[in-house]
């Protein structure tokens, strides 16, 4: 399979064979830095991070990915520090970039930014998350996380809680699921149900879907809960995000009507939405989650760079 | 049934089968309310054996882009254009929604980035009826009313 030089943007732009081939390679990964510590694959290359919004782990991530794999990294983690301030366009910043890199993740606040950016550089492009949109490389994490956990993904009912209208990482990972033989559960208040137009695809995808804003009755259904943060940086009244702030915490008692094997994940950083009370039990899977990161980003710098 | 009232025109283009009420729009859209020295017709609400009732468009002068032709089908898709050569019907064709709409169309989503960079908007046809099309940059799907506001 050849990814050399390809963007990485959308859940959409992949197949099924795409993930479980990225799967593969970062498993591979994991057990070659287990035994050696780093690796040099890609020694001599460049990555450039643009955060033009705020991110701590998934920038981090991607750091850490591209040292394992023996490369050097650049960038920059908040927008006012660049030329954008000066009126540049993202068209302008990714041109100027790509003259000193080998590789180009960004993360940006505007939905299609990623997208706009690989149409512009000639280099690979990974979308770190853009606006409400996509989160690709998180959800393949998510995915390589529940496969280590379970040892498959097909056959598993899994529910995603809480913001489902603006998390972009339950949006790629809803469409993601799609491919596996799946039950979802879609967790949330009224008020931040996941978008129409995805749940219709996930049905016509022949999904099965079911929609509750009841998370201690659907719990004892779960092989995994999928716990998101309600975002108040994303509502654009305050008023709204007062009316569903708390809305739901997972916590000892709500997971005495769990499955033993239920494990929990979230992308993080959380608020109130897991007590942390839950770290210290079996159920616990989102610090992993943070690790699975590293293979699985590794596996995409090499592979889009073409040295894997 | 009752003879059209208004006249043949002897070079131009005339869109039939506008579904009843959408005329105004197809001319707008078309910008064909600006004077260019042609004559513009439109007959509302006519007879329509395959419709019911129908709008029918006639422009003296003026033959239509593919771009045109495209936006014509994203808010009457039972249109057809015929193009009239010395009085006489010369070419007969069905608008079609092409499967991919590039440079008509706006984002309905104000935090799409093609609002804000300089890009050429492409969409994505995802169904014919109803129609829905999912932007090619944020991914978001818009249906009719929205089509219709951001063309």
């Amino acid at each position: 399979m050849d990814w050399k030089g390809r963007d990485v943007i959308s859940v959409r732009d992949f197949s099924k064979e795409d993930i479980e081939f990225v799967l593969k390679v970062a498993e591979r990964l994991e057990t070659e830095l287990n035994e050696k510590g780093s690796l040099d694959y890609a020694k001599g290359k460049i990555l450039a991070t643009l955060f033009f919004e705020p991110s701590t782990r998934t920038r981090l991530s991607f750091e850490s990915a591209m040292h394992r794999l023996g490369g050097s990294v650049i960038g920059f983690s908040s927008a006012s520090s660049t030329s954008v301030k000066k009126g540049e366009s993202l068209a302008d910043t990714i041109k100027t970039v790509e003259q000193y890199s080998d590789v180009i993740v960004i993360r940006h606040s505007m939905e299609g930014a990623a997208r706009l950016a690989a149409e512009v550089a000639d280099i690979p492009v990974i979308n770190a998350g853009d606006g409400s949109n996509q989160h690709p490389t998180q959800t393949l994490l998510d995915l390589y996380t529940i496969k280590r956990a379970f040892g498959r993904i097909d056959g598993l009912t899994i529910g995603l809680l809480g913001d489902l209208k603006y998390g972009r990482t339950v949006h790629s990972l809803a469409e993601a699921l799609a491919f596996y033989d799946v039950e979802l559960y879609l967790i949330s208040p009224e008020l931040l149900r996941m978008p129409k137009h995805i749940v219709e695809e996930l049905r016509e995808r022949g999904v099965r879907v079911h929609e509750t804003t009841d998370l201690e009755g659907t719990i004892p259904e779960l092989d995994v809960l999928y716990v998101t943060r309600i975002q108040r940086e994303r509502f654009p009244d305050e008023q709204e995000y007062l009316k569903v702030k708390g809305s739901y915490q997972v916590n000892c008692a709500v997971l005495k009507r769990a499955k033993e094997s239920l494990r929990i994940m979230h992308p993080l950083p959380r608020v109130d939405e897991i007590h942390p009370e839950v770290d210290r039990t079996e159920h616990a899977l989102y610090f992993r989650q943070v690790f699975s990161g590293v293979p699985v980003r590794m596996a995409l710098l090499g592979l889009t760079l073409g040295v894997l | 049934m009752a003879e059209l009232k208004v006249t043949a025109i002897r070079e131009g283009t005339v869109i039939d089968h506008i579904p009843a009420g959408k005329g105004l729009k197809v001319i707008e859209i078309l910008r064909l309310n600006r004077p260019n020295g042609g004559v513009l017709l439109l007959a509302s609400n006519v007879h329509s054996g395959k419709l019911g009732r129908k709008d029918i468009v006639k422009i003296e002068g003026r033959f239509l882009s593919e771009e045109e032709v495209n936006k014509i089908a994203l808010i009457a898709p039972t249109a057809t254009v015929n193009i009239v050569r010395d009085y006489r019907v010369a070419e007969k064709f069905k608008v079609e929604i092409p499967d991919k709409i590039t440079g008509i169309l706006r984002c309905a989503n104000p935090n799409c980035v093609s609002n804000h960079e300089y890009t050429v908007s492409k969409f994505y046809v995802v169904s014919r009826e109803p129609l829905k099309v999912r932007c090619h940059y944020c991914e978001r799907t818009m249906e009719e009313e929205e089509i219709l506001g951001n063309l």
